[in-house]
């Protein structure tokens, strides 16, 4: 009886999850334009896809956004984590807590306050603003996975490598990063996904030049759905799927060596 | 400068650099600007005032902000009631089976909120799937609508922020010994004793963090009542849109933030609080 409410439990929060998602990426294959009724198989709405100009443009500056942006958060990230992790200095817990307190926050108060700072800067809403604010959100994310790994092995292959000679350069590429390898990549892929999906803080640092996949989608939603947005969405889901299988296996991986 | 010192510098100080400049100046700033006056060519001027808080107990205001609230705690109720039997049955599932099981859930997890918002709407249109499969069915003679209402704003920040209840109510519930459970049990505690008495506190940290995580999101996520909600469904994430891209004002704009992350610190306040008190009283 208990084992029967588990397995109906699971399964009922599974379809609530996978039911819509199924759902859409049927219906990007169904020639059917205004109904929901199935009309027929057709790959028509990914050629239309194809031809759109404006949504190929906001798919790359998407992809651009994401892959400099988690290049950078990565870089600077995996030197934070291994900062806080082996060294003591002034404002390391302020630190910390700051990058906690930015995966708590609220996305719509960082899209804000990124707004108000570019605008008194003066520098303009476009790509470079969308940069740094999706670096910005993705960097706590990279050091909190990274830091993980890293407090997690034995700080005397540290010290063996410091006596033998080897400088702090030598110790962190040659004998940390090769160990935290995983968790690294893990980090990037997961702030890839996390700024290729990202619309509220990118609604209010995007300039009128640079359109980007997620706030054209919204754009187009808001009117209504049509059967390319399926086609995208799908595509997009696609995508995150895997990333984050890819990211879950060298996760999981890791943690059974 | 050596070589130790110049990796060592640079390391902490481009990221303490990188935190300062984009989360800790600006937040700042959002308070500082909270606390001046309206400006309309350039946005405020620097002249003290309490206009905008008091502003926020305007009933209009205050409304909507009720309404909020009222939203993300039955959103935040119903995720943990979904999600806490459902996080706890999937810790006990066979562990070779649980890794594909959980990946089923962080995939909702780093979806994108938008996209999978989008699906429903494919669902809960009035020619949508739901409708056609009662019409269908014969269970109903036109369509209903389920869409732009109260309900569908529920269905949408329940189906969004889920995955965040579960995760960290099944880190929690996968690390508890079992033996504790067995032996609960064997002291003659019933199901109810054992899970009030034993389970319930040891998951307290999964709880709270999952009622944050729900919580907080809930209340910014301007596009979920745009995209299903009627006129009237309205977050605080809508109200903070509207002040800052339709009606220009980012003092007022900038109060209700503050009010956001004000709320921000109370959840992370009570959450440590907590937790200094049942580490102290579990391990002596």
């Amino acid at each position: 009886m208990r084992r029967f409410i588990g397995v109906s439990w699971l399964t009922a929060v599974y379809a609530f999850f996978y039911i819509p998602l199924l759902t859409l990426i049927v219906y990007s294959f169904n020639s059917a334009k205004f109904t929901t009724v199935w009309k027929g198989f057709t790959l028509d709405w990914y050629v239309r896809l194809f031809q759109n100009r404006q949504l190929l443009d906001a798919f790359f500056n998407s992809i651009t956004v994401a892959v400099v942006s988690s290049i950078i958060a990565t870089v600077i990230g995996t030197l934070g984590a291994f900062a806080v992790n082996r060294y003591r200095f002034a404002g390391r817990k302020v630190f910390f807590g700051l990058v906690h307190s930015v995966m708590m926050s609220p996305d719509i108060v960082m899209g804000i306050s990124l707004l108000m700072l570019f605008v008194l800067m003066g520098v303009e809403t476009g790509f470079l603003t969308l940069l740094l604010a999706h670096v910005t959100f993705c960097l706590p994310f990279v050091i909190v996975t990274v830091h993980a790994r890293i407090s997690g092995f034995d700080p005397a292959v540290v010290d063996a490598a410091r006596d033998l000679g080897a400088g702090e350069f030598a110790t962190f590429f040659r004998i940390i990063l090769p160990m935290i390898l995983p968790a690294v990549l893990a980090g990037w892929l997961l702030s890839f996904t996390l700024s290729l999906d990202d619309v509220i803080i990118s609604f209010f640092v995007t300039g009128p030049e640079f359109e980007i996949l997620p706030l054209k989608i919204y754009s187009m939603v808001r009117l209504g759905v049509k059967p390319e947005v399926n086609a995208l969405c799908a595509i997009l889901f696609l995508i995150t799927l895997a990333a984050v299988a890819l990211a879950h296996f060298l996760v999981t991986k890791e943690s059974r060596q | 400068m050596n070589e130790t010192k110049l990796f060592k510098r640079t390391a902490i100080s481009v990221n303490m650099l990188w935190i300062f400049v984009f989360v800790l100046v600006p937040n700042l700033m959002v308070v500082a600007i909270s606390l001046v006056e309206r400006d309309t060519v350039s946005f405020f001027r620097w002249v003290p005032t309490l206009a905008n808080y008091r502003g926020l107990f305007d009933p209009i205001i205050t409304k909507v902000f009720i309404n909020s609230l009222e939203y993300s705690t039955v959103t935040t109720v119903l995720t943990l009631v979904i999600g806490y039997p459902f996080a706890w049955f999937l810790s006990r599932v066979s562990a070779h089976r649980r890794s594909l099981l959980l990946m089923m859930v962080i995939v909702p997890f780093w979806t994108s909120s938008l996209i999978r918002t989008y699906a429903l709407v494919i669902l809960m249109k009035a020619n949508g799937v739901i409708n056609s499969t009662l019409i269908a069915l014969g269970l109903v003679k036109g369509p209903v609508s389920i869409l732009y209402t109260d309900i569908a704003v529920y269905v949408g920040l329940v189906y969004s922020l889920l995955p965040f209840m579960i995760l960290p109510l099944y880190a929690v519930l996968e690390k508890l010994d079992y033996g504790l459970i067995e032996a609960a049990h064997d002291l003659g505690a019933s199901n109810f004793q054992t899970f009030t008495g034993v389970v319930l506190p040891l998951s307290l940290p999964g709880v709270m963090a999952g009622c944050i995580m729900v919580f907080l999101p809930s209340m910014g996520l301007f596009y979920i009542p745009d995209l299903l909600g009627g006129a009237k469904s309205m977050l605080v994430g809508n109200f903070i849109k509207n002040q800052f891209l339709t009606a220009g004002n980012w003092p007022f704009g900038s109060a209700a933030s503050v009010f956001l992350i004000v709320i921000m610190f109370i959840m992370i306040g009570v959450y440590m609080v907590v937790m200094k008190r049942l580490n102290s009283s579990v391990i002596p």
